[in-house]
């Protein structure tokens, strides 16, 4: 049969980008960071039962610019994750769904997840130079 | 009374009857894992250190071991259940399909198990 272009309904890319579809792909793409964010912490563990040696060198990996990097985009990931993550299921329960209060729920859990964040790691140094 | 076909009867045709089940076994995990994650975070960012004695006694203590536990088995669950989706939804080919879908779930297993188990070494101290 010859191929020839049918008409197709149309498809996402008619679409305007905005928050609700950002929102969501962002709490995919960072559900896919946290199961990476898995196998780093299986080493961690790992490397904890191996006893000192392991983990020591476990340790120096995670301190690495590239580790810390890691670190850092992880507990954003998790923190971003968890508020979206409750956000969803306030929408499953059935509540939430206004216009205003789906605007409002995205930016909080953006703001929340990156202030958190900060947060954490503003503790994290702090406690470290102490 | 069903309305299917003998030939779709044996065929195995039709709904797998397990449409709602991955989707509550999601939101159940992710309800689980909202205080087990935070117990987590709270608990490394409250020792005093995150050297070896520090961390080894930490999760040698009954409770730290036992809710590391069950946070690395409902998290590896969680996130078998989320790649799967992510497949399901962007592999099309059957053939890739399969392959991954056999690849995420040897991966979550060996993953969660290798975790379980350095766990239960540091806990059971040996």
């Amino acid at each position: 049969m010859p191929a020839r272009a049918r008409p197709t309904s149309p498809h996402l890319n008619i679409y305007r980008w905005q928050i609700g579809n950002s929102l969501s792909i962002l709490h995919r793409l960072t559900g896919i960071a946290l199961a990476l964010g898995l196998l780093a912490l299986c080493y961690w563990l790992v490397s904890l039962a191996g006893g000192e040696q392991s983990y020591a060198a476990a340790a120096k990996r995670f301190a690495s610019p590239v580790g810390l990097f890691g670190l850092v985009g992880w507990t954003f990931a998790f923190l971003y994750h968890l508020l979206n993550g409750v956000r969803h299921l306030f929408w499953d329960a059935g509540y939430g769904f206004e216009r205003t209060q789906r605007h409002a729920s995205g930016w909080f859990a953006v703001a929340g997840s990156i202030a958190l964040t900060l947060s954490v790691w503003a503790l994290i140094w702090a406690g470290h130079r102490s | 009374m069903s309305l299917q076909s003998p030939l779709g009867r044996v065929l195995g045709l039709g709904s797998a009857k397990d449409g709602t089940g991955h989707w509550w076994a999601q939101r159940v995990s992710a309800v689980a894992l909202i205080p087990l994650t935070l117990w987590f975070m709270f608990s490394l960012m409250a020792l005093p250190a995150l050297d070896y004695p520090t961390v080894r006694a930490w999760l040698s203590f009954p409770l730290s071991g036992f809710l590391a536990l069950l946070l690395v088995a409902v998290m590896t669950y969680h996130s078998y259940l989320g790649t799967n989706e992510v497949v399901e939804d962007y592999v099309h080919s059957a053939g890739m399909k399969v392959l991954s879908l056999l690849l995420l779930r040897f991966a979550h297993v060996l993953v969660g198990g290798a975790s379980i188990f350095a766990i239960m070494r540091v806990a059971f101290g040996s």
